[in-house]
């Protein structure tokens, strides 16, 4: 009697326990339910963002006119050539002062601060990686109150594709900092034994076979960074710029012309120099984007929509480089 | 040795030239280092000597006035009280943050405990080009999409407890409101929140899941008693990035949410954010070393100050959590 | 510790109460050592004894690494290397690694950069010193007719030939290598120590092992090592035969380790 007893005891115990176990693997299915249609909800949302875009813009969006015009008061007439010439030029200042100055405080960190000895050097490591960090975190418009106050005000560069290039070079400087210390980190420290005992100093070691061997991951970081800039707005109002720009920064050596004193008629007046194009008025895609969004008119938000698709698959072209990129060389390597 | 070797003296020239180029670069190097500090330094200097003209010639009280306030620095009527735009950008934030962090967290769990390699190898990517979205196509999509869908969503939901009523008796939302700027935000912030946390997850040693596994926890215990506080010094810094970019968020709301600094916490209204004046200021023609110049930089200043005790704040907790645990 | 005689060579590197230190951890405590002019010096004792640690200080590679300190001198013939410039000390001592470790280069590149930061420029000098690199690391048949392809491509075995290409090239006075086979399979092994005696004769090697056998094979001097100490120094057959200390016959005979 007593052993049957004991037998139903423990056959409540392993329904019990079956149940309980059923009723935990219920939550676990149901969570990942859950954070599965987060995820397709972020997708869709991506989707539904770009076909918006499309639909709104489609009226604009395959008309050759809308690539080649300038702004002008007539919706229809309006288009993104001088934005797109201008988020070109600035990004290229952007890429050209950012890539340098970032790499190689990425550099110094990585590799020489990490290895002195001396306590001051270790504070001062410290110290600019705390604030690296902290810059990361700082708001993008107060990068251009910045700029705003440094660039045009104080060194006089005015609403230039120069201050503007500067400023988002700036805003990008973290995130190119961080990736080049990823990427050197990476780099086993086998291979820079091997350089270092065969009598390379520690710059040769690093010029020769360091940087080349990181520059995949550099890029990455580099790509991300301009996607970045590309799509920034607000810095650049907050520097100054400018919405309605008919005429395209100058190229180096192209013909420069003016009205001409006695006739009034625009005739050839010399040469621009090899720098010009760095004081022009610009203005950006996304800002002309932000511009047309704005306008009471509804009429431009079909041109708002059009250049936000050149915006997005802008992104997403470079986006999707970094990524292709980053696989390809993580599988390309192999130490 | 043969001829081509080096005499000792040569290899002593050789390195004497390298040495002084090393430290030449040596040089070059830490002045990019240095530059942070500069950045740094200038967005302070900037920020505090602007503040400093402004409060010469306005009250800091005025500044600070909680009764009826008012942020009208452009009118001839001017007042400076900075709740009116704090007030939003703390609502618009909060909206951003009830969206995004429970949204990122959820799905840096799936990614980090759930999800198999091939799984997370096809998601990463799509979350990072969410990321690369620029803020002003949010802010369109803000506009255009999210707005006309809530507005469906609010009249549907008044229509559901109070049927029956006319139309204009019920509350409409407006075309510009924070609602929809914060949950945009709030979708755009995913992708930041998700990651961080799922790499801080993904650093928690195997032995400990294992540990878990080993007297029976599912998945999701494991997930919220072993990984969770393990990993949530990077789970809450990447919250205190989330709501950094939220508070800091500028376009989105720009576009959306409205541009009258109004002061309300109602997210169902439009008002000016803090960023949000800043443009619309710069927009316009300021010069240099007027009221209205002094104005942005305040304002600027204000926003680094919650950003800054925002960052403290989670220092803080992150502390007290890694105590408790 | 008394001075090995021998009447045919003469001292390359002398260590003189040298100790090494990480922090305030000693790690090679007051060590004498000769290293005898083209002659093969094994340096062997349980992992952890010191002798990578030790073989390391000979071209300053700790230096690398902040928290470390040097005392006592290591001769090379008659200057303390701790003195020179670590550059100049690595230029004239080359090592070899555990794990090969080829730069992520062309073959050819992988020797040629060597003698390119010597500043050595003319083109039939670099070919010809790669060519002769090559042959004396027994790899040259091998992949002379693929000197452009990456030397990733290669296998464990030659590339750590290859790494010992790149140290002969720039006629090192001593050869360094740290356990050099021990990431390689029994075939890559015996080629590496085939390697090593027929450098025998033209350029001093130190080598760490972590296998006695291989010590055996190919050191015509053995040092024993023990928590940091040098315990015995001696011609190999002595070491392994006829130890003086008690300590070194245990370990040769494999009672501990």
């Amino acid at each position: 009697m007593q052993g049957e007893e004991l037998d139903l005891s423990a056959i409540v115990k392993d329904v019990q326990m079956r149940k309980s176990i059923s009723i935990r693997k219920f939550w676990d299915v149901l969570f990942s339910f859950v954070a599965l249609s987060f995820l397709i909800l972020g997708l869709a949302i991506l989707l539904l963002l770009i076909f918006q875009l499309f639909v709104d813009g489609r009226g604009l969006l395959f008309s050759w006119s809308f690539y080649t015009s300038f702004p002008a008061p007539n919706a229809a007439e309006a288009g993104i050539l001088s934005a797109f010439v201008g988020s070109l030029f600035v990004i290229c200042v952007t890429v050209l002062f950012a890539i340098p100055i970032g790499v190689a405080a990425g550099v110094y960190l990585e590799e020489y601060a990490k290895s002195s000895s001396s306590p001051a050097v270790r504070i001062l490591t410290d110290f600019i990686e705390i604030n690296i960090t902290n810059l990361a975190g700082v708001p993008s418009i107060v990068y251009g109150l910045l700029g705003l106050e440094i660039f045009k005000e104080t060194f006089k560069l005015g609403n230039s594709v120069l201050t503007a290039g500067m400023t988002l070079g700036i805003l990008v400087l973290p995130v190119i900092v961080v990736t080049t210390r990823e990427a050197l980190k990476s780099v086993p420290s086998t291979l820079k034994e091997g350089s270092i005992a065969i009598g390379a100093s520690k710059w040769q070691t690093i010029w020769d076979l360091i940087l080349p061997a990181s520059i995949g991951s550099i890029l990455t970081g580099v790509i991300v960074s301009v996607s970045r800039a590309i799509g920034e707005t607000a810095p650049l109002i907050t520097v100054g710029a400018l919405t309605f720009i008919a005429f395209l920064p100058p190229l180096p050596f192209s013909d420069r012309f003016a009205p001409d004193p006695q006739t009034g008629e625009l005739v050839r007046a010399g040469q621009y120099g090899l720098f010009d194009w760095l004081f022009s008025g610009y203005t950006v895609m996304p800002i002309q984007m932000f511009d047309w969004v704005g306008r009471p008119n509804p009429e431009f938000r079909v041109n708002a929509a059009a250049a936000g698709v050149v915006l997005v698959l802008l992104t997403l072209v470079l986006n999707s480089a970094a990524i292709f990129l980053r696989i390809y060389f993580r599988r390309r390597i192999k130490w | 040795m043969t001829n081509t070797s080096l005499s000792l003296i040569q290899i002593r020239k050789l390195i004497q030239r390298q040495n002084l180029f090393d430290q030449l670069v040596l040089v070059a190097l830490l002045m990019a280092a240095f530059s942070s500090i500069v950045v740094t330094g200038g967005i302070l200097w900037i920020l505090i000597s602007e503040s400093v003209s402004f409060f010469s010639q306005v009250p800091i009280t005025d500044f600070l006035n909680l009764n009826d306030p008012k942020w009208t620095p452009l009118f001839d009527d001017k007042n400076f009280a900075i709740i009116t735009l704090i007030s939003s950008t703390l609502v618009t934030t909060g909206v951003s943050v009830a969206i995004g962090i429970p949204m990122g967290t959820i799905i840096a769990i799936y990614l980090s405990e759930f999800a198999s390699s091939q799984v997370r190898e096809l998601v990463k990517p799509i979350l990072e080009l969410l990321a690369g979205v620029p803020s002003v196509v949010f802010g369109y999509f803000a506009l255009q999409t999210v707005t006309p869908f809530m507005q469906q969503v609010i009249l549907g939901v008044q229509i559901f407890f109070a049927p029956g009523r006319d139309e204009f008796d019920y509350y409409q939302l407006p075309g510009f409101n924070m609602l929809s700027a914060g949950i945009v935000m709030g979708i755009s912030i995913i992708p930041l929140i998700s990651s961080i946390s799922e790499d801080a997850m993904r650093a928690v040693p195997k032995q400990m899941r294992e540990g878990s596994f080993a007297v029976g926890a599912t998945r999701l215990q494991t997930s919220f008693n072993v990984v969770l506080p393990a990993a949530i010094s990077g789970i809450i810094a990447s919250y205190i990035l989330g709501i950094s970019r939220s508070l800091g968020q500028t376009m989105i709301v720009a576009v959306a949410a409205g541009t009258q600094p109004v002061y309300t916490w109602n997210p169902l209204e439009g008002a000016s954010t803090i960023s949000t004046f800043i443009v619309e200021v710069a927009k316009g023609d300021i010069e240099h070393g007027s009221l209205e110049y002094n104005t942005i930089f305040v304002a600027g200043l204000a926003l680094v100050v919650m950003t800054l005790a925002m960052n403290l704040l989670g220092h803080y907790l992150s502390k007290r959590v890694r105590e408790v645990y | 510790m008394e001075v090995i005689q021998d009447q045919d060579t003469q001292v390359k590197a002398q260590v003189r109460n040298f100790s090494f230190f990480y922090g305030k951890n000693k790690a090679i405590k007051d060590v004498n050592l000769q290293v005898l002019d083209c002659k093969v010096t094994s340096m062997i004792g349980p992992s952890g004894c010191g002798k990578t640690t030790l073989l390391r200080c000979f071209n300053r590679m700790h230096d690398l690494y902040p928290g470390t300190h040097y005392e006592g001198e290591i001769l090379l013939e008659s200057q303390n290397l701790l003195a020179l410039d670590p550059i100049e000390v690595r230029m004239r001592i080359g090592m070899v690694f555990q794990k090969p470790n080829p730069f992520p280069k062309s073959i050819f590149e992988n020797i040629a950069y060597g003698l390119r930061i010597r500043g050595i420029k003319d083109k039939n000098v670099i070919n010809e010193r790669v060519e002769r690199a090559l042959r004396d690391a027994a790899i040259w048949d091998e992949v002379k007719d693929r000197l452009k392809d990456m030397a990733f491509n290669l296998s464990g075995g030659q590339q750590q030939r290859l790494c010992i290409a790149r140290a002969l090239a720039t006629d090192p006075e001593i050869l360094l290598f740290d356990e050099p086979t021990s990431a390689l399979d029994p075939i890559a092994t015996a080629s590496i120590e085939e390697l090593v005696i027929n450098l025998k004769g033209k350029v001093t090697i130190l080598i760490v092992t972590h296998n006695m056998q291989q010590a055996v094979r190919i050191s015509d001097y053995t040092a024993f090592m023990y928590i940091g100490e040098l315990v015995e120094f001696n011609r190999t057959d002595v070491i392994f035969n006829n130890a003086a200390q008690q300590r070194t016959r245990e370990y040769v005979s494999g009672q501990f380790g």
